[in-house]
């Protein structure tokens, strides 16, 4: 079974998100800033992430730019998961190793497409 | 199991082929009872009444199959249909269209956009390889309102993420506001026209491709026989068909037999070089 870390500061998208990704088959690893979620990348590399962008302590830009010089780090697919929309945000974090990007609200439909669209599903 | 749901199923499926098992009762509720409303009935028995006595293009019988039927629009929906447009019917015709360098496309239920855009984003990423040719893309569906949005190419935030992958986005979506609008060039590829499958379409000449999904559905056996018949008449002789993912031409025709051993392609069953034996380009995924 494929783990994925949701990434988010709202303890709510977590649940949405998890609530989708499990019916997906995945297990679920939550953190609720960048930091954390370094810190259990370091602890289990998992095989796909779900980023927030807007995060205290350390944001999802910040995480992704640290997780890819990680050993191992290149491994992890992942999908950015934000209401940052426009053209200048999603370019920038697919510059910086992105693989998808979801547009919040989000809904079952879209996750399942984009997670397919990645090769995850 | 309540006697209207029997009923419900029944139509459903003599006029669908669509299969409501009984865990999905509850969509017969929050689907139907918008449609009985409409209708001035108040309850689904009495759209069952109702229904009962509709002939087979009764508008409301229409709706209620269009209600229970998802019919929301993905770009590349299913994706298969549109690797084996890449990978086994594009290569087909650059060998057997040589001469003419002349490819034409019918998107036979076009709704909203998302198909015929689809294709036209996969011919654009092919350019290397069709420079010098001719890619008519001829989009048609019945209601005219569902055209008018498929031809103004302006998605919501929701509508562009079923289906298109972000680097497409960026390369062929202008953003503006909450929509994003598709690249006037690739809307230029396309001509649209409202049509009736029901009526005479020869008018529109003949085909290397049609794309005909999840549409036949909506019809009972014997139209969707003869639309399919039609369709096989306007095909060029070594044509392709592509139905949905669900959909079969067994038990319909015998013009048309599957082609290359792919779910939802056909050719037509006349064909003397069938496309079955043709090697497909390997797999290659546009990015």
């Amino acid at each position: 079974m494929k783990t994925c870390l949701v990434v988010d500061d709202s303890s709510v998208i977590r649940k949405v998100a998890r609530r989708i990704l499990e019916d997906l088959s995945f297990t679920i690893a939550e953190a609720a800033d960048g930091e954390e979620a370094l810190r259990s990348c370091k602890e289990r590399m998992p095989e796909a992430i779900l980023l927030d962008w807007n995060m205290p302590v350390m944001d999802g830009l910040e995480f992704l730019q640290r997780l890819r010089k990680e050993p191992g780090g290149d491994k992890p697919i992942v999908v950015f998961c934000t209401t940052e929309n426009d053209v200048a945000h999603i370019a920038r974090a697919m510059r910086a190793g992105a693989n998808e990007y979801i547009m919040k609200p989000f809904d079952r439909e879209i996750v399942e497409s984009k997670f397919q669209e990645v090769g995850l599903i | 199991m309540s006697q209207e749901f029997e009923f419900f199923r029944k139509f459903l499926r003599e006029r669908s082929g669509l299969v409501l098992t009984p865990d999905k009762q509850y969509l017969l509720e929050s689907r139907l009872m918008p449609v009985a409303r409409k209708a001035g009935v108040s309850s689904l028995p009495e759209l069952a009444v109702k229904l009962s006595r509709a002939t087979t293009f009764d508008p409301l019988a229409i709706q209620v199959v269009e209600a229970m039927t998802t019919n929301e629009s993905f770009f590349f929906r299913d994706k298969v249909p549109f690797d084996n447009f890449q990978q086994v019917m594009i290569p087909h015709f650059l060998q057997s269209r040589a001469n003419e360098r002349r490819i034409r496309i019918w998107c036979a239920a076009a709704s909203t956009g998302q198909e015929p855009y689809s294709l036209a984003i996969t011919v654009r990423e092919l350019a290397a390889k069709l420079s010098g040719w001719r890619i008519e893309i001829t989009a048609t569906d019945l209601s005219v309102e569902v055209l008018e949005k498929a031809k103004a190419g302006i998605y919501t935030q929701f509508e562009v993420q079923r289906g298109m992958p972000i680097n497409m986005l960026l390369k062929y979506f202008e953003q503006s506001g909450d929509t994003w609008k598709i690249d006037p060039s690739l809307r230029s590829m396309i001509t649209w026209k409202q049509l009736n499958l029901l009526d005479d379409f020869r008018h529109l000449g003949t085909f290397d491709i049609v794309f005909c999904r999840n549409v036949l559905i909506y019809f009972d056996h014997e139209t969707k026989s003869a639309v399919l018949e039609k369709t096989a008449k306007m095909l060029a002789p070594d044509g392709y068909l592509v139905m949905g993912a669900a959909e079969t031409v067994v038990g319909l025709t015998t013009t048309f037999k599957p082609a290359a051993n792919q779910r939802g392609l056909y050719s037509l069953a006349s064909a003397s070089a069938p496309a079955a034996t043709l090697s497909p380009f390997a797999p290659r995924k546009i990015a």
